[in-house]
């Protein structure tokens, strides 16, 4: 039987709740949505990069943001969406460089296709800009090794494993996701860590997610 | 009334731990609801829900109402349709009256809450009895395209709150005070949305003459013409020349609505020597509601304007494909292709109805879609977590709070 080892410091699990706050602005073509996009809170880029993973869990993760959905679905501009759509959201470590990259691809599109500035939405369809809060928890769920830690893994809320995932590593800006970060400084199993910071997030469900990460972690508790 | 352990079965527990998580932060505060019915429509309907089940988490919940006259009630209508953007003539006497009745609720009305919740316009001059306390305006109505004069009046109201909330984001109105979005939910235990026996569900649709030889298309809703029943008719002639189906539609009665009576008269007309269309008066039959939205084939809500437009929600948490235009709220609940389809049009519905009625395996999926969307998103339990929430940020102004 493998020896488990014991972490240097237990990782708690906290939780994240979020609510919606909206921001009275409004987009009804692609001009209008740039200009917003340039000034609006990071938390409202944070929302609508994000809220499909949590609000559509059981589809396959597409469309991954909101933008996307729009320009495809409202304004019919199915390349400009195909772009937003691929951003690989995993290579940004902060908001302010995926608002760059958002920005960017939608202007590149319009020096390319002027004409698509002339599409409007109507009142009904226009984009909604609206932020983020997010509430962190404490939970009482404690890992004190890898074997506690795939059987917490299983009970969780998606939104736990949410926050450790996606938020921990983008919002809060800690460079790498929160399991990796303690599977690499409490219990210095490098390859774990970044077989773990490897996998890309934003291409699956998230109870996909769940089930990816105890199978790695399983696989190498047994190893 | 169900237990909060109940909906375990339906939502994880995990979900309510969460709640219970997070019900704990808010202990030591008492939050006061302030509507002006206890019985009777959307809000009261929402209250005797959400308030036992938040004391049961251990939020400390009260209910308050106001009284007003049926002058002040006929007044506060106005300014509901009003602010529905319905043409309304709105006088300076309506001001008067509204205001005369809110001086003697400022009065007799105790606002001794940590949080006082005041919903909808009725009570909403009780702000001026705003003290240390925080103040939350909750508006159930669609305000997206109100009347000026009313808006105007009542916006001075609102810009003295400390937060409101709106049921979609379309609603939302140029205010300097913060702004939500909680969408309403639905109550999965409830006689509207429990799962029932096949049996029951057969049971009523063989008392209502529904057969079961023939897809069945339903819209429940009250004879309003922003329900639009003709053109639901209209849909479904289209749709009759390639599928032979039955249509269904349902909703109240009528007999205190005038204009409805007009509505259900033109309905029947327009329904007149075709068997296959099913006019059902079900004046808060729930039960029965929620037999005949299992029994559809696909359900429709056609309407041309909506405020969030629940029975959508309804027909989606018993995983029916679902075509509805793409007004108020609905969006919020379909998205189009992945958990229904929306439609602009009698033509377009009609031809997403001809979509699903010929691709059972592609309505059943949307269907199955719609489903686990409801769950994640409006079932009552996100809507506790939303208020909960909702309340703690009244003494947390950041984007990121931890708890």
């Amino acid at each position: 039987m493998p020896k488990i080892i014991k972490a240097k410091e237990p990782f708690r699990f906290y939780t994240r709740l979020h609510l919606s706050e909206l921001t009275g602005l409004k987009a009804v073509n692609l001009s209008q949505l740039l200009g917003i996009l340039k000034e609006v809170p990071g938390s409202s880029i944070y929302h609508h990069t994000h809220r499909f993973l949590q609000q559509h869990q059981y589809l396959s993760p597409e469309p991954p943001n909101d933008f996307a959905y729009w320009v495809s679905s409202v304004l019919a501009e199915d390349a400009l969406a195909e772009e937003l759509a691929s951003i690989d959201t995993i290579q940004y470590s902060n908001i302010r460089s995926l608002r760059e990259k958002i920005i960017q691809t939608i202007e590149d599109y319009l020096k390319e296709h002027p004409m698509a500035k002339l599409k409007f939405a109507n009142e009904e369809e226009a984009f909604y800009f609206i932020k983020s809060i997010s509430f962190v928890v404490p939970t009482k769920y404690v890992a004190h090794d890898l074997k506690e830690f795939i059987s917490i893994l299983e009970r969780v809320t998606v939104d736990s494993i949410y926050f450790h995932i996606f938020e921990a590593r983008l919002r809060l800006e800690k460079q790498t996701n929160d399991f990796s970060l303690w599977i690499e400084t409490s219990l210095g199993d490098k390859p774990l860590a970044d077989r773990i910071a490897n996998i890309d997030p934003y291409t699956r469900t998230l109870e996909d997610l769940r089930r990816t990460l105890i199978r790695i972690i399983e696989r190498k508790v047994s190893s | 009334m169900a237990r909060i352990d109940e909906y375990i079965p339906i939502v994880g527990e995990s979900i309510i731990d969460d709640l219970r998580l997070i019900a704990e932060k808010l202990k030591g505060k008492v939050i006061q609801h302030i509507n002006s019915t206890p019985v009777g429509g959307g809000v009261a309907e929402i209250l005797n829900c959400m308030v036992p089940l938040l004391k049961e988490l251990g939020v400390d919940t009260r209910w308050d109402v106001i009284k007003g006259g049926e002058q002040f009630f006929s007044t506060t209508k106005k300014f509901h349709n009003a602010l529905h953007g319905r043409r309304e003539n709105i006088t300076d006497r309506d001001f008067e009256v509204f205001l005369e009745t809110s001086n003697h609720n400022i009065e007799e009305v105790n606002t001794y809450g940590d949080i006082v919740f005041v919903h909808d316009p009725q009570p909403i001059a009780l702000i001026r009895k705003k003290a240390e306390n925080k103040w939350i305006w909750r508006c159930h109505i669609d305000v997206s395209n109100p009347d000026s004069k009313v808006w105007s009046f009542l916006r001075d109201f609102v810009v003295k709150y400390d937060s409101a909330v709106f049921s979609a984001p379309g609603f939302s109105q140029p205010l300097p005070i913060r702004q939500f979005l909680i969408s309403p939910s639905v109550d999965p235990l409830s006689d509207k949305n429990k799962e029932l026996p096949q049996a029951d569900v057969e049971a009523v649709m063989k008392k209502h003459g529904i057969r079961k030889n023939k897809p069945v298309i339903t819209q429940i809703s009250r004879f309003d013409r922003l329900k639009d029943p003709l053109g639901v008719i209209q849909t479904y002639k289209l749709v009759k020349k390639y599928t032979d189906c039955q249509l269904v539609l349902a909703g109240g009665t009528a007999s205190d609505d005038p204009e409805g009576a007009q509505v259900l008269e033109e309905v029947r007309e327009a329904a007149k020597g075709d068997s296959d269309i099913h006019i059902l008066l079900l004046p808060q039959n729930d039960l029965e509601i929620n037999a005949l939205q299992r029994g559809s084939t696909v359900i429709m809500q056609k309407s041309l304007r909506e405020g969030f437009g629940l029975t959508v929600s309804e027909a989606l948490w018993k995983a029916k494909p679902v075509v509805a235009s793409h007004v108020g709220g609905i969006p919020l609940q379909i998205k189009h292709k992945y958990s229904g389809l929306l439609c602009h049009s009698i033509e377009g519905a009609a031809f997403a109805l001809k979509q699903l009625l010929n691709s059972p395996e592609y309505a059943k999926k949307l269907g199955a879609n719609g489903k686990e969307h409801i769950r994640n998103n409006f079932l009552i339990t996100r809507h506790l977590r939303d208020y909960i929430l909702l309340f703690l940020s009244l003494f947390h102004p950041e984007d990121i709070v931890n708890l």
